[in-house]
């Protein structure tokens, strides 16, 4: 039995939750009432469900791994690669380097900017494989209780599912020295971290750093920093409604 | 300044390398992606690795270029290019290999087939088996279909980000999404099928 044909790209954007609240809703009517479309949707999971089997991805084999690390423009910039770097500029470049670096050292760093800097940082970090949440669940009352006795203040864990934003979990993490709770939410494919520490009351801004939309605010006590590769207007409309929902 | 201590050097060097540290931040920790649509699009091995080698470079001194959105779609595509130029060129050597050595059938056949060789443990081999099936699936379907289906389910990539890689509409993403879909299902998902053909024949 083939599916209906109007449907057909809408069950695809179901499945790949891609779809505005109101087609959702459109969809899921259709597909209660029938049944060649709710077999198609099965098919489609199934299929789903095929394509991510763990081991179907293939990954970087050693080989590239080390292809990448010996081309010296994509060499990781750590210590070790220094024999590597060094070489790679060659005497003069270097001097001439270190000296206009060390002018750079006697200028304070702006506070914000370092914080801005690891915001990003641990943003993408908490991207890796396994590193996004040390309690994964959608509920937001086992999120906040998983926070207590592992930091000495309680950030708000509103419920913004029903906006666009699901709670993905929780996790500890650490900014400029001091641990913070990160709480996380989807929005559609990506994750928006949230970061919540305890601090002075602060500006409310907003910027975009590395291709990374950040808000930060201060609530009671507690600073927010919000970031994700969302658009900068869907994390400002995140922050307004976490604002609004943790009252 | 005669005399610079290697740590304070170290420090001092890495502060000033704001670019290649963002490149280090948001291109490299998708290199595992790139290399997976890069296998999955020239389905070989060698070519892929080539051909994400090169994205790569390609990517760092284009670096300048990006400006900001999705770092991943914006590598992704890069990549995809890189494997065109990958294949264009390998057919040409290939051709010429199998013109002068005359390997005719059996050598193309052999050329074409891409199975993982490798010992595996015994109980990994049903596991082994089912994974190799998807990916050959995954292999056999057209190109437009395959990467839509790679960028999609193995990479995760929104539809936005899927029309920004390869460059067509959000429809087009869509219905080659359906298509790729279908092709699989029917390579996949035989007994579903079988049951549908059986349940029309007892109707």
């Amino acid at each position: 039995m083939a599916a209906c044909v109007d449907q057909e790209l809408l069950l695809g954007g179901l499945v790949d939750s891609e779809l505005d609240a109101a087609n959702v809703a459109m969809v899921e009517a259709h597909v209660a009432r029938c049944e060649a479309c709710r077999e198609e949707l099965e098919r489609l999971q199934a299929v789903r469900n095929l394509l991510r089997s763990d081991g179907v991805r293939h990954s970087t084999p050693e080989t590239l791994n080390r292809r990448i690390a010996a081309v010296p423009e994509l060499a990781a910039p750590r210590a070790s690669n220094d024999n590597r770097l060094v070489r790679w500029l060659g005497p003069g470049i270097v001097g001439a380097l270190a000296a206009s670096l060390a002018m750079v050292a006697f200028l304070p760093p702006g506070a914000n900017s370092i914080v801005d800097q690891e915001i990003v940082s641990s943003h993408v970090r908490s991207l890796q494989p396994g590193h996004l949440t040390d309690v994964q669940t959608t509920n937001q009352h086992i999120v906040k209780p998983w926070f207590n006795g592992k930091i000495d203040f309680s950030p708000p864990v509103p419920e913004l599912a029903d906006a666009g934003f699901p709670l993905a979990g929780g996790r500890l993490d650490s900014l400029d020295g001091k641990t913070v709770a990160a709480i996380v939410y989807h929005r559609r494919l990506h994750t928006v971290n949230l970061y919540v520490w305890p601090a002075k009351d602060g500006v409310e801004r907003s910027f975009v750093k590395d291709g990374f939309a950040v808000s930060e605010w201060s609530r009671n006590g507690l600073r927010y920093a919000a970031v994700s590769d969302i658009p900068a207007a869907e994390v400002r409309q995140f922050e307004t409604l976490f604002v609004k929902r943790s009252g | 300044m005669k005399v610079i201590a290697p740590s304070l050097f170290t420090q001092k060097r890495a502060a000033g390398d704001a670019q290649v540290r963002q490149f280090h931040a948001l291109i490299l920790p998708h290199l595992d992606g790139a290399y997976n649509l890069a296998r999955f699009l020239t389905r070989d091995a060698t070519l892929s690795e080539d051909a994400v080698q090169d994205a790569m470079l390609r990517a760092f001194r284009a670096f300048g270029q990006f400006r900001g959105g999705s770092a991943r779609a914006w590598l992704f595509a890069i990549v995809r290019n890189c494997c065109r130029t990958a294949q264009a060129s390998a057919a040409g050597r290939l051709a010429l290999v199998i013109h002068e050595s005359s390997l005719g059938e059996r050598g193309s056949v052999e050329l074409s087939e891409h199975a993982d060789p490798g010992p595996t443990p015994e109980d990994d081999v049903m596991r082994q088996a089912d994974i190799g099936m998807i990916r050959a699936a995954i292999e056999a379907i057209p190109e437009p279909f395959r990467e839509a289906i790679v960028l999609r389910e193995l990479e995760d990539l929104s539809y936005a980000e899927l029309a920004e890689v390869t460059g067509v509409p959000i429809g087009t993403v869509m219905s080659r999404l359906a298509r790729g879909r279908a092709m699989l299902a029917k390579q996949l998902l035989p007994q579903a099928k079988a049951a549908d053909e059986q349940s029309r024949s007892v109707k």
